[in-house]
């Protein structure tokens, strides 16, 4: 339980508990001839931990990437419900996309590496500062304002992620696991409608990947962000998702609750292998 | 506040400061007093060199913010300190305009010239864009050779003794006097750079460079960074171009070929990629190289009288050897190694 009182709201979107902020129809994503998604559409609604799940190699980076506006897909429409209305994404360009609340992690890292973590944390707030040519030159005035002003949010960002002991140390010198833990500060720093988060545990022990999953519940649970989470580790899916889409080579072949998708002959089947009959 | 365990701060306005204890306040006095006696302590010849080397740091930090801090390498650099020079000569022999606003009107349309150049990074990266620059490099130079009617044919542009606003430049006091027109505004554009790079404009710039996807995914428009980056950085070296057409009193296209953009990118190797400070050191190592060698050459003339003799040839050598040492030994330059050497002090007796 949480007991300290953060001022700032990491979640940036007004939209009610229970109403879709992202509808996925029927997206298509080719590569020449090489199909990477096909058919593929599902709801993520608000406040819910929705899990995207496959075997390698099945498009879920893909998935995120069309999100995130990194790939464009050829076919099907993603709508992102905010409260100036719906904005179609397949055309956006990414930093539009994030100006409108879409914060992500990728799944190896992309930190700016020669930047200290409160750079990097400072970064996630760029769309929310302005860039005034001058007025950075002249530093006193209006940029040094805006950057004690932002620092506020940030610096709560850097306690709910235990940051601080690393706040002026390059991130490329961090070690893989608080490198992993600044990538999502910086999507934090974001205040995010919708946060992607590309297998924030992939390479942890058991103990740390224990210690992103409760970072994420606390996100969750503080803040009620909306996150669409990538990851292969079962156990963690199975226990922190409220919904569980599966991806088989580039198709959906299920999206239910964890419970549904884990009795989903289908499921078990690319899992597993098909049985021989 | 700094305390023998470390430095504490009470406020983010205090953190956010570029100088913290008393060694630093203290170095920042030494070096204060080190410029204000320069000009009553150096000769001519050496204020001469002094002069050369504040115009060349305002081209090198400009370069620097390019291609050290966008990663964005620049081959043009001769390019746009020859549109500066132009830009400004022309505007204040021919138009009439007091030098002040001429040299603002350098660096405006450096700027923009400088941001057209820089179309090409939005699409080219590394080596692609270095050829790219280099073309821009090429393409100005061209232009200001061809086009006749900006040297009314003469090929070169006489510019009149600095005049600003009816204070007339002396002839015995040249020197002393041009010290005091460029220190200031060497120091203003100097400290423009630090504080960009300690902004929001500043840190979209060095994301760019480490990792541009990741930029653009939280929400940094690369178009517009890169853009910025190039006008920004043309318009340092507008400023550079403008400030040298006034103080060498003539505009050639000589002296903005090729190797003027190698000289500069020597310059912020030898000085630190993706350092303010950088550029400044490196500026002064490399102006300061060629008389320290001619001096050199003189004093042993006696006793190895081949250095003289084949000075201009040694002077190049000593300059690829000098990039080539630093490149090997300590490829973040002249700042880490001043940094190192603070470091050295700070941690002695212990080793870190």
């Amino acid at each position: 339980m949480l007991t300290r009182a953060y001022h700032h709201a990491l979640n940036s979107s007004t939209i009610a508990p229970g109403e879709p902020v992202l509808d996925i129809v029927d997206i298509g994503l080719h590569f020449g001839g090489v199909t990477a998604l096909k058919d593929v559409g599902f709801r993520v609604t608000q406040g819910h931990i929705h899990s995207v799940i496959g075997p390698n190699g099945a498009g879920k980076s893909s998935l995120l990437n069309c999100i995130s506006g990194l790939y464009h897909p050829q076919e099907g429409s993603i709508h992102l419900h905010t409260a100036s209305g719906a904005h179609e994404l397949t055309a956006m360009q990414p930093h539009r996309i994030a100006r409108l609340g879409v914060a992500r992690s990728f799944q190896n890292i992309e930190l700016f590496t020669h930047l200290t973590v409160l750079e990097n944390l400072m970064l996630g707030r760029h769309v929310h500062m302005r860039h005034g040519v001058l007025a950075s030159m002249a530093w006193f005035g209006p940029a040094r304002r805006q950057e004690i002003e932002h620092r506020g949010l940030v610096e709560e960002v850097i306690d709910l992620l235990s940051l601080q002991p690393h706040r002026h140390k390059p991130v490329g010198a961090l070690a893989y696991g608080v490198q992993k833990r600044v990538e999502l500060g910086r999507a934090l720093c974001l205040q995010p409608a919708l946060l992607l988060l590309d297998e924030p545990m992939a390479g942890m022990n058991s103990e740390e990947k224990e210690d992103v999953a409760r970072y994420i519940l606390d996100v969750h649970e503080l803040a009620g962000v909306t996150v669409i989470l990538i990851e292969h580790d079962m156990a963690v899916v199975m226990d922190i998702s409220d919904r569980v889409s599966v991806l088989d080579f580039g198709r959906l072949i299920a999206d239910g609750t964890p419970d549904e998708v884990k009795t989903n002959s289908q499921v078990v089947e690319a899992y597993l292998g098909a049985e021989e009959h | 506040m700094a305390t023998a365990t470390g430095i504490y701060h009470r406020t983010y306005k205090a953190e956010l400061a570029l100088r913290h204890t008393k060694a630093e306040f203290a170095r920042l006095i030494i070096m204060a007093a080190a410029l204000v006696a320069a000009p009553s302590v150096l000769d001519s010849y050496w204020l001469g060199i002094v002069n050369t080397i504040l115009i060349a740091v305002i081209g090198a930090v400009g370069l620097n913010i390019l291609v050290g801090f966008t990663g964005q390498i620049s081959l043009g650099q001769g390019g746009f300190l020859a549109v500066g020079a132009f830009t400004s000569a022309l505007l204040s022999t021919r138009a009439g305009l007091p030098v002040p606003l001429s040299l603002i009107a350098a660096v405006l349309v450096t700027a923009v010239i400088g941001a057209m150049f820089g179309l090409p990074a939005l699409r080219l990266k590394g080596l692609y864009l270095a050829i790219a620059t280099l073309a821009s490099q090429e393409i100005i130079l061209f232009v200001v050779k061809r086009w006749g009617f900006l040297t009314e044919d003469k090929g070169y542009v006489d510019v009149p003794r600095l005049n600003i606003f009816g204070w007339q430049i002396e002839r015995e006091t040249f020197e002393t006097q041009w010290y005091w027109v460029l220190l200031p505004i060497t120091i203003l554009a100097v400290l423009a750079a630090r504080n960009i790079f300690r902004t929001g404009l500043g840190r979209s710039f060095m994301a760019v460079r480490d990792q541009d996807i990741a930029a653009e995914a939280i929400g940094v428009n690369l178009t517009r960074a890169k853009v910025t980056a190039f006008a920004v950085s043309s318009g340092f070296a507008g400023l550079a171009g403008g400030l040298a057409a006034h103080y060498t009193e003539i505009v050639t296209w000589e002296r903005y070929t090729l190797d003027v953009s190698v000289l500069y990118l020597a310059m912020i190797i030898v000085g630190g990629l993706g350092s303010v400070a950088g550029s400044v050191y490196g500026a002064i190592f490399m102006m300061v190289l060629p008389p320290i060698l001619t001096d050199l050459a003189e004093a042993l003339q006696d006793t190895a009288p081949f250095l003289s003799d084949q000075l201009p040839a040694i002077k190049n050598a000593v300059f690829g050897l000098a990039i080539i040492v630093f490149l090997l030994v300590e490829p973040r330059g002249l700042d880490r190694i001043w940094s190192r050497v603070k470091d050295y002090v700070r941690f002695w007796p212990f080793r870190y």
